[in-house]
């Protein structure tokens, strides 16, 4: 892996690293090198420094593991700020068009609705750090437990979805630039194209339509619940896990093989070619360890997308995961479970975007020392 | 006529009617005697109902907020996961909308129709094996009038003054006359639970067919037989699944490819599609609930009775139901009330579309300029469209309207009850006196056209109390005529509900009371393998 260092073309990868460093600044939203404070600071600061010289891997995942933190309390005012500002409380959207000043009045009591903003954030903050997410207003059951619940389940579909997802878009993207401009190629791209065109919920519809109604092999509604086995689990979530697979593997296929081809223009493919190795070898030794900064940012996107991003497909299989469980909350404003559901989902992020980072500085060393 | 033959079927399908009795009302409705006896045979035998099976339904309306208590339910879902666990003290008759009953097998009222005697019904199990005790029916009643209540039921529960015992019947008096009380006994929220729920609200333990075996708020719930249960004309499949479908598509895609066999909410632009699947069957049922275009009769413009005359008259209803409704619905007179009420006016004349008359109500008005209305597909399915349409229809007669088009988050709170002009949805009520409370009263909580008649109000409370049917209806009769004439209300039509089944499924109670047959589908429809 790391053979390919010292004779890279400078411009070339640099430009993807670059780009990989930058994505990852842009959302954690401070750049991703010792920050201005801790580097001019006193004893501290010197102390930062020469660990971060000494050991800059270990002080790169610190520092993210801080930001980290940082950003969740970010979200966490964001979220609550944005449910602030929705029209509409908990007590008069909850009870909808049948609410009575009485009953909107005891709500509101009984929720200690009437107390200021900046003490029920708090509260709730308290509970949080402690893992103690409160009780669903609406439901009045613990939302810690009940998310367990349903964050197994978005998890379980996108573990699947990511094992059959991954490999195929690396692989594909690979045999892409194998077959470059020829048949294959363009077949890869254009049915890649037409399933990343399509609506998710259209791709859904679509699966349901030929697979469940018209020739009935497939399990419909993908409802699952505890006392599944796991087969009727895996039968359940096939369509969904298809349509999930359809929707993703456009995106880290065609980064694969842009990213490929990207290498496969510079010098030291040339070298490998007038060597005389093979197509395929070249692809795999030489030009897909370089680039795979790149790659592996796009799969982390994906992968967060594949928790966080599935509403609409769990509404279409009838799939009870996280998405339908954060939309029912946000349309009744039941606070203490969206802002669990949107710290989670940011945790998934931030760990996800965290953990390519780190990958990537792992398959390029010289991104450990930014410049 | 075609009604009643309906009604006696469905008697001889309850085993409520003998073949004697059932041949005496039908050749008293002029039905022949050969005819009435192979109707008899026919009802009788195509309507035996068959036990067993696992019945699926799929269903929207479920949210993962969903509260397990009764006095909390709102959710179409949670509607029926209650009427398969609970019963009421009284239930509404399905054809005629008429008291029957339930746990309290018969009462009595005062003269003044403000002290009500209940009797409760003997040797009713709950699910847990404690016996039903005039003290549970109190101590429910109780929790559902505290002020400090979150019980839907509160508003219709604020009349009642006391609840209390008379050795084993149960007594409630009223702040006033009332004689529509054992109606508002059947609201949904009213399940009577071991204790009143005091202790344990969430427990779902009730007197129902169906005992409840899971619940997954938002999710699914599922059901097995009540051994134990005190009717034999109900509950007649083993078992019951609930699965939460809220994408219309998936409804329709699950009950097409018979994963389950019931769906609600059909929407009208797919029932023609839905019809061409052989083994589905689409089952409307004409329903209370309407949709409504809403004037504040006291702000400017709409203070104005030729202007309010005039945009009534612009309205086009019959296109209105078959463009929004796809003709699954009835044209609306501009009065909430409709013929699935009992002691409904009859004869009053239908307002139609006239262009020329609004025009000439508008030119007398004095307005010139746009009106502008408020609309968002929450207020009801195809609100937009139907602004739209009435934009259309009412340029004809010469009356500019401007559509806005309002976000549907926050739309019950900002715009409905708010705003002078918008449209909005009823859901109907049990009874015509609780409709009218309910939104034409001068001090009612939800008055959304801002109706305020010191007349209108003393003829509303008079008739409360009137035990007498025939004066009653002519009040009903005096108070529609307000609404219609001066009200602010403008009513183009009332919506059937409209859901679909698998063929397989019998015994259907097309229920006037609410949708999904008054919530009641699972326990009274069996599977014919």
């Amino acid at each position: 892996m790391m053979e390919s260092g010292p004779i890279t073309g400078p411009v070339v990868t640099d430009g993807i690293a670059g780009e990989a460093n930058l994505r990852s600044a842009d959302l954690s939203g401070v750049p991703a090198k010792p920050s201005p404070t801790a580097a001019s600071g006193g004893i501290g600061g010197t102390f930062w420094r020469r660990f971060a010289f000494r050991r800059p891997l270990a002080a790169l995942i610190l520092q993210r593991l801080g930001l980290s933190v940082g950003l969740l309390f970010a979200v966490s005012l964001m979220i609550f700020g944005g449910i602030e500002a929705l029209p509409g409380d908990f007590a008069t959207t909850y009870l909808g068009q049948s609410a009575t000043p009485q009953a909107v009045e005891n709500i509101r009591k009984d929720l200690g609705l009437d107390r200021p903003w900046s003490e029920r954030y708090l509260t709730w903050l308290g509970g949080a750090v402690q893992g103690d997410f409160g009780t669903s207003w609406a439901s009045k059951n613990s939302v810690s437990e009940q998310i367990g619940n349903r964050l197994g389940n978005s998890l379980f579909l996108a573990f699947f979805a990511a094992l059959i997802s991954v490999p195929l878009a690396v692989g594909l993207g690979m045999l892409a630039v194998q077959f470059r401009n020829r048949m294959p190629d363009k077949i890869i791209n254009v049915i890649s194209l037409a399933a990343i065109s399509l609506p998710e919920f259209f791709i859904g519809y679509l699966l349901i339509m030929f697979f469940a109604v018209q020739w009935g092999v497939a399990t419909f509604p993908a409802t699952v619940y505890d006392s599944m086995s796991l087969g009727e689990r895996l039968s359940a979530i096939a369509l969904p896990v298809a349509t999930l697979v359809l929707v993703v593997l456009a995106h880290m296929m065609r980064m694969t093989r842009a990213a490929i081809l990207n290498v496969m223009s510079s010098a030291y493919v040339e070298t490998a070619e007038l060597k005389g190795l093979g197509t395929f070898r070249i692809i795999a030794r030489h030009a897909a360890p370089n680039a795979v900064a790149p790659v592996i940012n796009v799969i982390a996107l994906n992968l967060a997308y594949l928790v966080v991003g599935v509403v609409v497909v769990e509404v279409v299989f009838v799939y009870p995961g996280m998405g339908q469980y954060m939309v029912d909350a946000v349309t009744v404003r039941d606070m203490p479970v969206v802002q669990a559901c949107g710290l989670i989902f940011a945790a998934f992020y931030i760990f996800l975007n965290m953990a390519a980072d780190i990958l990537a500085i792992l398959a390029n060393p010289r991104l450990r020392h930014p410049r | 006529m075609s009604d009643y033959k309906d009604y006696l079927t469905r008697q001889v399908m309850l085993g409520k009617m003998n073949r004697r009795e059932f041949l005496g009302r039908a050749a008293a409705f002029g039905i022949a005697a050969s005819m009435a006896n192979t109707l008899f045979a026919t009802s009788a035998a195509a309507q035996e109902p068959k036990r067993g099976g696992h019945l699926k339904l799929g269903l929207e309306g479920a949210a993962a907020t969903d509260s397990k208590d009764p006095a909390k339910a709102l959710s179409q879902f949670m509607f029926v996961v209650g009427r398969n666990w609970g019963d009421m003290l009284v239930e509404s008759h399905p054809t005629t909308g008429a008291p029957v009953p339930a746990l309290a097998e018969s009462w009595e009222p005062s003269a003044d129709a403000a002290t009500w005697t209940f009797t409760i019904r003997k040797g009713v199990k709950f699910h847990d094996g404690k016996e039903l005790t005039v003290d549970d029916v109190i101590k429910t009643l109780q929790r559902h009038t505290d002020d400090k209540s979150e019980s839907g039921a509160l508003g219709v529960m604020k009349s009642i003054k006391e609840i209390k015992a008379d050795g084993d019947k149960l007594v409630l008096t009223l702040t006033e006359g009332n004689a529509d009380l054992p109606l508002l006994l059947t609201d949904y929220h009213l399940i009577i639970q071991p204790n009143g729920g005091i202790d344990n609200p969430d427990a779902m333990i009730g007197t129902g067919p169906y005992k409840v075996a899971s619940f997954e708020p938002g999710v699914r719930a599922t059901f097995e037989k009540n051994p134990d249960d005190w009717r034999t004309d109900r509950g007649y499949v083993d078992s019951i699944e609930l699965i939460a479908m809220n994408d219309a598509t998936a409804r329709i895609a699950a009950l097409s490819s018979g994963q389950v066999h019931y769906i609600n909410r059909v929407d009208p632009k797919t029932v023609s599609l839905l019809k061409r699947a052989p083994t589905v069957e689409i089952l409307n049922t004409p329903g209370r609930g309407h949709y409504v275009f809403i004037m504040h009769c006291n702000t400017a413009p709409f203070d104005n009775n030729d202007l309010r005359m005039a945009l009534k008259l612009a309205m086009d209803r019959e296109t209105m139901v078959q463009r929004i409704l796809g003709g699954y619905g009835k044209v609306g007179n501009d009065f909430p009330i409709n013929d699935t009420y009992a002691l409904f006016p009859e004869g009053i004349e239908q307002r139609v579309y006239d262009p020329d008359k609004a025009a000439f109500h508008y030119k007398k008005s004095g307005h010139s300029g746009s009106v502008l209305l408020r609309t968002s597909d929450v207020a009801f399915p195809g609100a937009v469209d139907a602004a739209v349409l009435y934009q259309e229809s009412a340029r004809k007669a010469g009356i500019e309207i401007e559509v806005k088009r309002e976000p549907g988050d926050g739309y019950w709170t900002n715009v409905w009850n708010v705003q002078p002009f918008s449209t909005s949805y009823w859901g109907g009520r049990p009874t015509q006196d609780q409709m009218y409370s309910t939104a034409y009263l001068s001090n009612a909580d939800w008055n959304d056209t801002r109706f305020h008649r010191a007349d209108f109000d003393k003829i509303l409370l008079e008739a409360r109390s009137e035990l007498d049917e025939t004066k009653r209806k002519e009040m009903y009769r005096t108070m529609a005529m307000m609404v219609r004439d001066e009200g602010g209300l403008i009513l183009p039509m009332f919506n059937d509900f409209v859901n679909a089944a698998g063929k397989q499924v019998k015994g259907y109670v097309h229920d006037i009371g609410n949708d999904m047959s008054n919530g009641y589908v699972a326990t009274r429809v069996w599977l014919d393998a």
